[in-house]
């Protein structure tokens, strides 16, 4: 451990790298973070199946680049069919658990990521795929420091969404109802909107998200039917520290679970890695209790 | 009460006929019948083995018809032809075990051939070490199978230890050539946190402290692996000599990835399981210059009376097969096991289990699969893990030397290719 910290002290420069790397990937956690807040803040359904909405979306994906299309161009169609696709579920499993308590949503979700996981298994195989996107490495540094095109294509593309969401959540009639009914659905409702279709609208979108983050994933990381997992937690990490309705913070959060995974891979080793990020769920969620016990002092 | 006693004892009576049924079958399984010498195994046609099951099967069925077709075994001046009993085991252990005690009780099998995988082979070795019946296995190649004392267990492939173990002597010889000592060798080493990538370390440790290597990277990868970059950096830091992943499909796939996005270049890179991962399809020249190990290739200068060379056994294969593109090895291993079974048989003149048993101890057999010699833990001693290096997309043998079609290509520079190709 202490020669790896010496490494990053003696050769600054590969500080960049890692950092670089875990930057770029950190947008697309961020995506999925994104929907994932969207989703708990509207319906306050915590979607266990974030991940494997991600996986689903990068297998669409791998499919269609499988017949010529370019991954790039496949986020598109893929986008589309995963907002169909979330739509589905949300009329066949989500709206029947909405109004219950916690624990039944909870379940439901769980027993959904489940129901993917083997139906991918069944679908795609239990092999790891890749989608190659074909474009060029960048050196800097004397080659010391490499930075893929695909990932800074992904980060500007995911920028490029995070823009189009908060334009769209601050002007559409759609967006405004969103937040009306995030607010107060019950005052939403009275007020005339139609919350049943905002919560469909919501979880089709998040769907639509995660789509995205999966293409992007499967050419620059790896696809297997079992790994959603890994993004439900960093989703949920990022949330969780980050705070319900708070894009900036949401964004800040998983720039830096990008970054801190990064490093605990390369200090600590591979086997660390996710770990770290299951440690700092932890640590999120002690922080926040504390926090909330200073607001309650300051209550009284 | 009554009607209810009335039809349990109904039920009773109809399970006794058919159980009886079934003893009264049995005999049809003897373990010599007429002049048939039957085995018997219990391997996977159904469940996630099913393709390896059915590779392994192919190959015993393949050895068994070419012993046949040349004349049979001839035990004590009687001429005897070979068969297989087969159950499926739907590539669970437990369902192994079971249908060994079936094979054996009732089926009165007493020689038997292995499943497919280390698993089931770990669930069936129990199961023929009680009723002392050898069993000769070839698709199992855990370390731990060897180091639980059994006598009756014996391997024609090399074990898991042995895969990696390879690569490192030729990272010795190649230092050794260059005018270099073997010790001044720096190894980075990713492996996967689980049974068999841990067994490939060790060997590989085993081996790096024969020549006193040192490693400077020691990573292990977890089981949802999707991200090697904070290693692959280490790497560049670092320059070792020799990179080595062993981690499944997913090891290979991320690895070789990454290790070409970010430009690094290792003078030797060996990788487990780069046929599965599809590496040549999937990075194109990006694969060019990994090693890969395994058990058999048909390249290799074996030769053995029964089959012929190696490249022999890969037309006869492909020839009888259709539905196969190349041989996969899984299928030489299990024809291996077979010429193993046949040739103890004829030096044993007998059926005795317990004569066959050390019969089988003391193998020493040249066959087209590599050359067979039991240690006492009963794993193959004399055959080596061959390295093949990834050369303009094809897979050719560079080591050990004495069997090599090709040379290494030396070193491997970034982005794949080598320095031998770029000149070209």
């Amino acid at each position: 451990m202490w020669d790896n910290i010496q490494i990053l002290v003696a050769a600054p420069v590969f500080n960049v790298q890692l950092l670089l790397n875990g930057l770029l990937i950190g947008a697309v956690f961020g995506l999925a973070a994104y929907g994932l807040a969207l989703v708990w803040g509207v319906t306050n359904v915590k979607n266990l199946a974030q991940g494997d909405f991600v996986m689903f979306g990068g297998y669409l994906g791998y499919e269609l680049s499988k017949h010529g299309l370019h991954p790039i161009f496949a986020l598109i169609p893929v986008a589309a069919v995963m907002y169909v696709f979330g739509w589905i579920v949300y009329k066949l499993v989500v709206s029947r658990v909405i109004q219950r308590e916690l624990f039944t949503s909870l379940l439901a979700t769980f027993g959904l990521a489940i129901v993917m996981q083997q139906s991918m298994n069944l679908l795609f195989g239990p092999e790891v795929r890749t989608v190659e996107s074909g474009f060029k490495t960048r050196e800097l540094f004397d080659g010391l420091v490499t930075v893929t095109d695909i990932r800074m294509i992904s980060f500007v593309l995911c920028g490029l969404l995070a823009l189009a969401l908060v334009l769209f959540m601050k002007k559409s009639r759609m967006g405004q109802a969103i937040r009306a009914t995030a607010q107060d659905a019950r005052a939403a409702r009275v007020m005339g909107v139609d919350t049943e279709r905002v919560y469909a609208f919501t979880f089709s979108l998040n769907a639509a998200i995660c789509g995205v983050a999966g293409v992007l994933i499967s050419m620059i990381w790896v696809l297997q039917p079992f790994y959603g997992i890994a993004y439900s937690v960093r989703a949920f990490v990022i949330v969780t520290a980050a705070g319900l309705g708070n894009l900036p913070g949401v964004i800040v959060m998983a720039l830096g679970l990008g970054a801190i995974e990064q490093y605990s891979g390369f200090v600590l080793g591979a086997q660390f890695q996710q770990a770290t990020v299951v440690g700092l769920l932890l640590i999120a969620l002690i922080w926040r209790r504390l926090l909330l016990q200073r607001h309650r002092q300051a209550l009284q | 009460m009554r009607p209810l006693f009335k039809r349990s004892a109904m039920a009773l009576a109809v399970g006794m006929a058919i159980t009886v049924g079934t003893l009264a079958g049995a005999p049809a399984y003897a373990k010599v019948d007429g002049d048939k010498i039957i085995l018997g195994s219990a391997i996977s046609l159904t469940g996630k083995y099913s393709q390896e099951g059915k590779n392994a099967r192919d190959g015993y069925d393949l050895a068994v018809k070419m012993i046949n077709d040349k004349g049979g075994v001839t035990v004590a001046g009687k001429v005897y032809k070979l068969e297989i009993a087969y159950y499926d085991d739907e590539s669970t252990p437990a369902r192994t075990a079971q249908l060994l005690e079936r094979l054996i009780n009732q089926d009165g099998i007493k020689y038997v051939l292995g499943p497919y995988s280390s698993g089931t082979t770990k669930a069936a070795a129990p199961v023929t070490e009680k009723y002392k019946i050898p069993m000769v296995e070839a698709e199992g190649a855990s370390r731990s199978l060897f180091s639980q004392g059994y006598r009756y267990m014996f391997a024609a492939l090399s074990t898991s230890e042995q895969y990696l173990a390879s690569a490192i002597a030729l990272a010795a010889e190649v230092a050794v050539k260059n005018g270099k000592k073997a010790s001044d060798v720096k190894v980075a080493m990713a492996f996967e946190n689980d049974p068999f990538s841990l067994d490939v370390r060790a060997g590989v440790l085993e081996e790096m402290k024969k020549f006193g290597m040192t490693a400077v990277i020691d990573d292990k990868l977890p089981r949802d692996l999707s991200d090697m970059t904070a290693t692959m950096t280490k790497v560049k830091a670092l320059k070792p000599d020799m990179l080595v992943v062993s981690g499944h499909t997913k090891g290979a796939t991320t690895a070789g990835r990454q290790l070409n996005e970010m430009n690094i270049a290792v003078p030797l890179v060996a990788f487990t399981h780069c046929e599965s991962a599809d590496l040549v399809d999937k990075f194109k020249k990006g694969a060019d210059g990994i090693l890969c190990p395994t058990q058999w290739a048909e390249t290799l200068s074996y030769k053995d009376p029964v089959f012929g060379s190696a490249s022999d056994y890969n037309a006869l294969f492909l020839k009888t097969y259709k539905d196969y593109d190349t041989v996969p090895y899984q299928a030489a291993q299990g024809s291996a096991a077979v010429l193993i079974w046949a040739d103890a048989f004829k030096r044993a003149q007998g059926f005795d289990t317990e004569k066959l048993r050390d019969t089988l101890a003391s193998t020493d057999l040249e066959t087209f699969y590599g050359h067979i010699k039991f240690g006492p833990a009963g794993n193959n001693i004399a055959k080596p893990m061959v390295l093949r290096q990834i050369q303009a997309g094809k897979y050719n043998v560079v080591a050990p030397s004495k069997w090599a079609s090709h040379k290494l290509d030396y070193p491997r520079m970034a982005g794949g290719g080598t320095m031998k190709q770029a000149s070209k």
